[in-house]
């Protein structure tokens, strides 16, 4: 068992005998029940440095989305000196750490795709070098380029035609999460000795393909250990020993993190599940007496401040899926113990109160694990901070606990994984109304008429009729599923081998258990339509080719959204059916399927590029987000809306369930006690139902409306709402996908 | 009376009330209504035919899985239109809700109400069941009252009497309509009125909108009140204050 003296005072003798922080946590978290009356207010230091980088956001805004950005240095762990919000205040900032040598910089970063990095600087009026073009293009392959040289025609067709798409194949895929807590509890040499442990362990001498394989991703992430270390020297720190106080657990944790997003620009960032284990080291040192409830939250609120400025070098194309900027540098609060205790500590608020000090924020994506058996006190506090910033996501510990533990983080939007002995193979989505489409068509897109799928037997009849949909739709998705899983095993087999993740994997177990994420698009309206094709009649018009192009529904037709479990009892049928099909297929490094409903805004590019469908969805409008019944399909109120997303099984979509509802706020009560109160009824029951996750808006119709006609105003400038499984400033969205999200149902009692 | 079994007609139903009684309610707006109140704001609600045709049991079943929702305050909301219209359907609704120890309200604005007899049994036994009753008075004065809703409340302020013998919680509501409904004295004479019945839990002040005037054109009815405007916060204040 080792010994430091910077583990004094901490209890426990597992996470002392093995790399183990769930442990630690265990052994020495002190739950929290009281309210939030002892939080307090920003330093003078908080408030100026804020004040700072506000100035420095609007100044990113007036110059279109980027203040700056590098063109002749590809971004690594000391490819940067140091860098602070401003010279003149550095001394005022707690915690340290860029990306680049200044604020809001962008980095250039390569691996993932020459093409898509000079793109991205090009779009913003900055020319890359010559140099880093010719050795990226003639001497170094990248994972881009890697992934189109070995797709098929047939891949690239269906991703052309967007029947699978999102893809990580032009962006780094993202959605791991480091346990960056280990070099806090442990300092580097502890994990470097560890991995050579490992190193030694691995294989017999037999050199086979998968432990060659694994030998080079050791040395990688040794390799990435000890650039962190030189990464915080730069700052004048040493992080090869333990963390001694809060301040330096905060720092070291950052460092951490910080390498991830130096070498890494995945479209999820997640920071994981802190609060809990920083909180230790904070109620050591009040107790000790070195530290003040003021300093403890100067701590976090400068932590929080960093992680506000994550930024990464973007493509258009990319923005129009994940509007807003988004990094998902996504933040765990609360959960219940496997014990039964709460894990709500004091740093729980502090999190939380950031949104208080330094206004509403999309980043980082502060989400609560949540449980009705939370304490009272927190919840309401939750509840408080969401009706007056619209910036927290809520996602059920009871229905995650029992699949990935007490110590999962959400690795992206919505998805879970255990810190520290899980990754996850991010996948984007198959659009599953465009395949209903295929269906009815053979095979042939609706929208380009090309012969994408299979050239089957296409619908010839007037009226659809459900059977034969049902028939044709199930072959058409056997193929979808197949194409779907195929390409995806071709993306990470190249993102692992010219864009290994090393600085991550190097802060989680060598023997990693692997989860192969897939994911719905679409999914209400292939609901929709189908319960049209049962219930009404639904006539085929059909363009002078013969392709079926539009639908005529006469008759109503119960629809996902409304508790009605005809219609909900097919989106059940859908969700299995999906996931079964996806199982049937061999998943790189046999990683474990699964599958999401969660689009994020995502929505509005696979609208446009989807037909009219039987359910009244006119040709490029968007389609529902996540897992979001159809605009306009919810007849009977918020409950049962949310009683028909609570009827999908969570165990059969482990990758998300996402659902993003807006409440007026006069119709949430007529005072503020009122409205906290019914929140927090909402949620305990919406999740004691099982349901996965929820993103609540408080607002009106009418401010979005303002926002939009007059982003100027100050008002405005922060004004942050949840969309699909992320927070975003509402007026960073583009206006096309404003008017998406005021289209949507405002619920509000009649 | 007859032995077949009492079905409701239904308007709506509305699962997150959230302003109709205490807490998350699930609320069920029933069709018709006799009056004819010169800002309704439902007048569809007003004709007593409807296609939606419930059994207590299958609405109770309905209501049930919103349960998780209600937390110990919430519960169901009976509205309308005017609920004690259909006084024998209430009966077993509510009857049903109490077995399973649900709170149950009553929105009502008293127009059906007599103590002749069958109803005045009726409803007797209809408040063995029924833990609020939100009662909108509209007027105090008997004559403005007819001018505003088309019907007098003699009966109205009775049955406001009986619930406070009996001791029934209520909550009293009141529209706001400048130039209608807002005469100092008229609100003083209500406050007084409250203050001697001595059952009143809560008094809501509602500012009139104008959200149902397009339901009266829709409806092909003339909107008597065509140009008033809502009341400003001043006037809401000023109000408020009275009932302070």
């Amino acid at each position: 068992m080792k010994q430091m003296k910077e583990w004094e005072g901490f209890q426990g003798r597992l996470w002392k005998e093995e790399i183990n922080t769930r442990d630690f946590i265990q052994e020495n978290y002190q739950p929290y029940d009281g309210d939030e009356s002892f939080l307090e207010n920003p330093t003078e230091a908080t408030d100026k440095l804020w004040g700072i980088l506000q100035q420095l956001q609007k100044e990113e805004r007036a110059k279109g989305g980027v203040l700056d950005m590098d063109t002749d240095v590809v971004s690594g762990l000391t490819s940067h000196g140091p860098g602070y919000i401003s010279e003149e205040t550095k001394d005022l900032e707690k915690i340290v750490g860029l990306q680049t040598d200044k604020p809001l910089k962008r980095a250039f970063m390569p691996f993932g795709g020459i093409k898509m990095a000079e793109e991205s600087c090009r779009n913003y009026g900055y020319e890359p070098a010559k140099e880093l073009h010719k050795i990226f293009t003639e001497y170094a392959r990248t994972h881009n380029e890697a992934v189109f040289d070995a797709y098929t025609p047939e891949m690239k067709k269906a991703r052309h035609n967007k029947i699978i798409t999102g893809l990580p194949d032009t962006y780094g895929r993202g959605r791991i999460v480091g346990d960056y807590r280990r070099v806090a509890l442990y300092g580097v040499d502890l994990l470097l000795e560890e991995k050579e442990r490992d190193f030694d362990n691995c294989g017999c001498g037999t050199m086979t393909d998968d432990v060659i394989r694994l030998r080079e991703e050791i040395a990688l992430q040794k390799k990435a250990l000890k650039g962190m270390k030189a990464m915080a020297e730069i700052y004048g720190y040493d992080i090869s020993r333990p963390a001694e106080n809060a301040k330096e657990a905060i720092q070291w944790m950052y460092f951490a993190y910080l390498a991830a997003i130096k070498t890494q620009n995945g479209a999820a960032m997640s920071i994981g599940r802190v609060a809990t284990f920083l909180d230790i080291y904070i109620q050591r040192d009040l107790e000790k007496g070195i530290l003040t409830e003021k300093e403890a939250q100067e701590l976090i609120d400068h932590l929080t401040m960093k992680f506000r400025m994550v930024k990464f070098a973007r493509i258009p194309s990319y923005n129009q899926l994940f509007s807003g900027d988004p990094v998902w540098a996504t933040l765990d609060l609360a959960g219940i113990g496997v014990d039964g205790r709460s894990m709500v500590t004091k740093t729980d608020f502090r999190f939380l109160h950031t949104l208080e000090n330094m206004g509403p924020s999309p980043e980082p994506n502060l989400t609560v694990l949540y449980s009705s058996d939370l304490p009272e006190n927190f919840k309401k506090y939750a509840a408080d901070i969401s009706i007056r910033t619209s910036s927290v996501q809520y996602e059920n510990d009871d229905v995650m606990k029992p699949i990935w533990g007490d110590d999962y983080a959400i690795c992206c939007c919505v998805s879970a994984t255990q810190t520290g002995k899980e990754m996850q193979f991010f996948g984007a989505r198959a659009n599953l109304a465009k395949c209903l489409l295929y269906a009815v068509n053979g095979g042939v897109d609706e929208k380009t008429k090309e012969q994408v799928g299979p050239a089957y037997m296409p619908i010839t009849s007037e009226y659809l009729d459900y059977d034969e949909l049902m028939a044709k739709y199930d072959q058409m998705m056997d193929w979808l599923a197949g194409l779907y899983v195929n390409t995806l095993n071709l993306i990470q087999y190249m993102h692992d081998k010219y864009y290994y993740e090393s600085a991550l994997m190097a802060l989680i177990d060598t023997n990693v258990r692997r989860t192969f994420a897939t994911g719905i698009a679409g999914f209400s309206h292939a609901v929709d339509s189908l319960s049209a094709a049962k219930y009404a009649k639904v006539k085929i018009i059909r363009d002078e080719n013969g392709i079926a192009c539009d639908y005529e529904t006469e008759g109503d037709f119960p629809k996902y959204g409304n508790d009605d479990d005809r219609a909900d009892e097919i989106a059940v049928w859908l969700l299995r059916t999906f996931l079964e099909k996806i199982e049937k297929h061999h998943t790189y490094r046999d990683s474990e399927p699964t599958t999401s409903i969660l689009t994020i805004t995502s929505n509005v590019v696979y609208g446009k590029a989807t037909g009219s469908m039987p359910d009244g969805r006119k040709a490029g409008e968007p389609l529902a987000p996540g897992a979001n019944p159809s605009y306009g399909a919810e007849q009977n109120g918020l409950l049962a809306s949310l009683n028909s997303v609570a009827k999908l099984p969570y165990e059969w979509a482990l990758d998300g369930i996402s659902n993003t509802q807006t409440i007026n706020p006069d119709a949430l009560g007529h005072e503020e006690q009122e409205r906290i109160q019914n929140l927090v009824r909402v949620m305990d029951g919406y999740f004691d139902q099982g349901a996965h996750h929820l993103n609540v808006n408080v607002f009106g119709k009418e401010k979005l409306i303002d926002a939009m006609e007059h982003p100027e105003k100050e008002e405005y400038a922060n004004f942050t709402i949840r969309v699909s499984g992320y927070a975003v400033k509402f007026i960073d969205l583009t206006r096309e996908q404003q008017l998406d999200v005021i289209s949507r149902t405002c619920h509000k009692a009649m | 009376m007859k032995d077949t079994k009492p079905t409701g007609r239904v308007h709506s139903l509305e699962t997150f009330g959230l302003v109709d009684g205490p807490g998350v309610r699930y609320v069920v707006f029933l069709q018709g209504c006799r009056m004819r109140c010169q800002y309704c704001h439902n007048p569809e609600t007003w004709k007593e035919d409807s296609q939606n045709i419930w059994t207590p049991q299958a609405l109770l079943e309905r209501a049930w899985r919103y349960h998780r929702y209600w937390g110990p305050d919430g519960g169901i909301t009976v509205s309308g239109g005017e609920p004690l219209l259909q006084i024998d359907f209430l009966i077993e609704f509510f009857r049903l809700a109490k077995q399973k120890k649900i709170h149950t309200a009553l929105d009502t604005c008293g127009q059906p109400f007599t103590k002749d007899e069958p109803f005045y049994g009726k409803w007797k036994e209809l408040m063995k069941y029924t833990d609020l009753v939100m009662l909108d008075l509209k007027e105090m004065n008997p004559a403005r009252h007819r001018t505003l809703t088309g019907r007098g409340n003699k009966n109205i302020l009775e049955m406001a009497e009986e619930l406070a013998g009996m001791k029934i919680p209520v909550w009293i509501r009141h529209v706001l309509v400048p130039g209608l409904t807002d005469d100092k004295e008229e609100l003083l004479e209500l406050k007084r009125f409250m203050d001697h019945l001595g059952n009143v839990e809560k008094f809501e002040l509602l500012p009139y909108h104008t959200l149902g005037v397009l339901k009266w054109a829709e409806l092909g009815i003339e909107y008597p009140l065509d140009g008033i405007l809502p009341p400003t916060e001043e006037e809401i204040e000023e109000a408020e204050k009275i009932f302070r």
